[in-house]
């Protein structure tokens, strides 16, 4: 498999000259979908910002496909905390949004926007505002409008950490749903151990202040991955393996 | 307390309706004389007796404040635009700007009426320049206010500036703009009637102000009254229209409209 983004040893200070994070190397595999996991503060939605060329890099580099991330050659889509839609528009135009940019005619954008949203099962509220919608809902809207480019990387910064617990599981589940009919390369940001263990094949452990990688672990379970997973031997055993790498750090942490 | 159905619009109507009556009781039991002030009705007749000549004006008033007021529209969206898009032209033209805010319009209105010819385009110019402030500041201060997540998702796309402009900067700045407006609104009505003071223009071609001026010199109180009654009617339609529009335009989605239903 390709290597689709890559990060190697990335700096990143702000203007105050404090480093977000430091030493920072991974490689992500075209098609994969991997958990940023750690505590608050630790860098990973600076991380995120890097791979989407929202932030440069003050030392490293951040590339995307061939390119370094800035130059943008590569399709992706981002995901925010807040579901972020325009409360001037409706559902359909929110999530036409991306392709209108791109140049589509307003008429096929919307053709596409009406997929993307029976996708989600909001087929029947497109004529709705934001306002108008739940919080899970909304987030599901924002969720279609980073799939209707069919991006080929997918960047997810907590993008369900708002949200009740069940409305989240429900909306895992769904983005797993997604994810294995587009197969984008996936990062998702989190910070709860088990929502990183039961998405993704793969979770990078963060921690420290400046943030920096401290652990790389791959997740076997099997797919699609399903409800029952959450009380199965296996996942709450990677879940305790999570959880050991992300202590560890904390007591390093301390001890530096 | 829970407010009736409706009640925005009889209560301030039953309110002024009996405040009226108090105001015709009070002239006619204490014998005030309409040289000093003038009964409510008599009001209504002058007006009614002076109908041809105060229509033609308030005409002409009415003509002047829309003009100003679409022309502030149209010059402080524009400029707006302009400064956003451009940091080193607001930086050259924006102290201008404030500087024709700040100045009392009295002040500057006997000039422009030297340097421009028709008395129509100076009265015009006056109640523009009143007028076109709060839309100019308020809409670069929406224009400016854009969500940050929803502009890195623009960046995000590759949006072009007009793109930006017109799916993001636009829409953000309309709540602002509408603000802007009903401030607009009653300062162009306000610009309108002070330039016309300040013209002491007689005449065919005239509005309001110069009715109330001319009873002033005839010392006919309830004419100037009856004038007076058509620029606070005026004043009030255009607020209530200012709410009619901000209501079109933001009715569907954004909080200050939300509330007020």
């Amino acid at each position: 498999m390709s290597i689709q983004i890559e990060l190697a040893n990335v700096e990143k200070r702000f203007a105050n000259a404090v480093a977000a994070i430091e030493g920072f190397s991974a490689q992500i595999t075209a098609g994969q979908f991997v958990a940023l996991l750690g505590p608050s503060g630790c860098g990973k939605t600076t991380v995120l910002r890097l791979i989407a060329g929202l932030e440069l890099p003050t030392a490293g580099r951040v590339c995307v496909g061939e390119l370094s991330a800035a130059k943008r050659g590569v399709a992706m889509s981002y995901v925010f905390q807040e579901p972020t839609l325009m409360p001037w528009a409706n559902v359909l135009d929110n999530v036409a949004l991306p392709l209108r940019i791109g140049g589509v005619s307003r008429r096929l954008a919307r053709t596409s926007a009406q997929d993307a949203l029976a996708a989600v099962g909001l087929f029947d509220r497109s004529n709705a505002y934001p306002t108008e919608l739940s919080g899970g809902m909304k987030m599901r809207v924002s969720i279609a409008r980073a799939l209707v480019t069919r991006p080929s990387v997918l960047l997810l910064d907590e993008p369900f950490a708002a949200l009740d617990e069940i409305t989240r599981h429900r909306l895992n589940d769904e983005l797993l749903g997604q994810w294995s009919v587009q197969l984008p390369t996936a990062v998702f940001v989190t910070h709860s151990v088990f929502e990183a263990v039961y998405l993704s094949q793969r979770v990078l452990v963060m921690g420290g202040r400046p943030g920096r990688l401290i652990a790389d672990l791959p997740i076997t379970l099997a797919d699609p991955r399903t409800p029952a997973l959450r009380l199965d031997e296996s996942f709450l055993r990677q879940c305790r393996m999570v959880s050991e790498a992300l202590e560890q750090g904390k007591t390093r942490e301390v001890t530096l | 307390m829970i407010a009736p159905r409706r009640a925005h619009i009889w209560v301030p109507g039953v309110a002024a309706i009996g405040l009226l009556i108090a105001w015709e009781l009070v002239v006619r039991l204490r014998g005030i004389p309409p040289f000093i002030l003038p009964a409510p009705t008599l009001i209504l007749t002058t007006l009614w007796n002076n109908l041809d000549s105060l229509l033609a004006s308030w005409l002409f008033t009415i003509k002047i404040t829309f003009g100003a007021l679409l022309l502030a529209l149209v010059g402080g969206v524009f400029l707006a635009c302009a400064f956003a898009l451009s940091r080193t032209l607001e930086l050259a033209l924006f102290p201008l700007a404030i500087a024709l805010q700040v100045t009392p319009i009295v002040a500057i209105a006997p000039l422009i009426l030297i340097y421009v010819e028709s008395t129509t385009a100076s009265l015009l110019i006056c109640a523009f320049i009143v007028a076109f402030f709060p839309i100019l500041s308020n809409t670069l201060v929406g224009l400016r206010s854009a969500d940050t997540n929803l502009q890195d998702l623009f960046t995000l796309y590759g949006a072009s500036r007009w793109q930006r402009l017109r799916w993001l900067l636009g829409p953000s700045a309309l709540p602002y703009l509408v603000a802007g407006l009903k401030i607009s609104g009653g300062l162009a009505l306000i610009g309108a009637v002070v330039a016309e003071f300040a013209a002491g223009a007689a005449g065919r071609e005239t509005g309001l102000a110069s009715r109330i001026l001319e009873a002033s010199f005839r010392t006919e109180i309830p004419k100037m009254y009856a004038a007076l009654t058509l620029v606070v009617l005026t004043g009030v339609a255009i607020f209530l229209a200012a709410r009619v529009f901000s209501h079109l335009l933001l009715g569907r989605w954004h909080p200050s409209e939300q509330s007020s239903n």
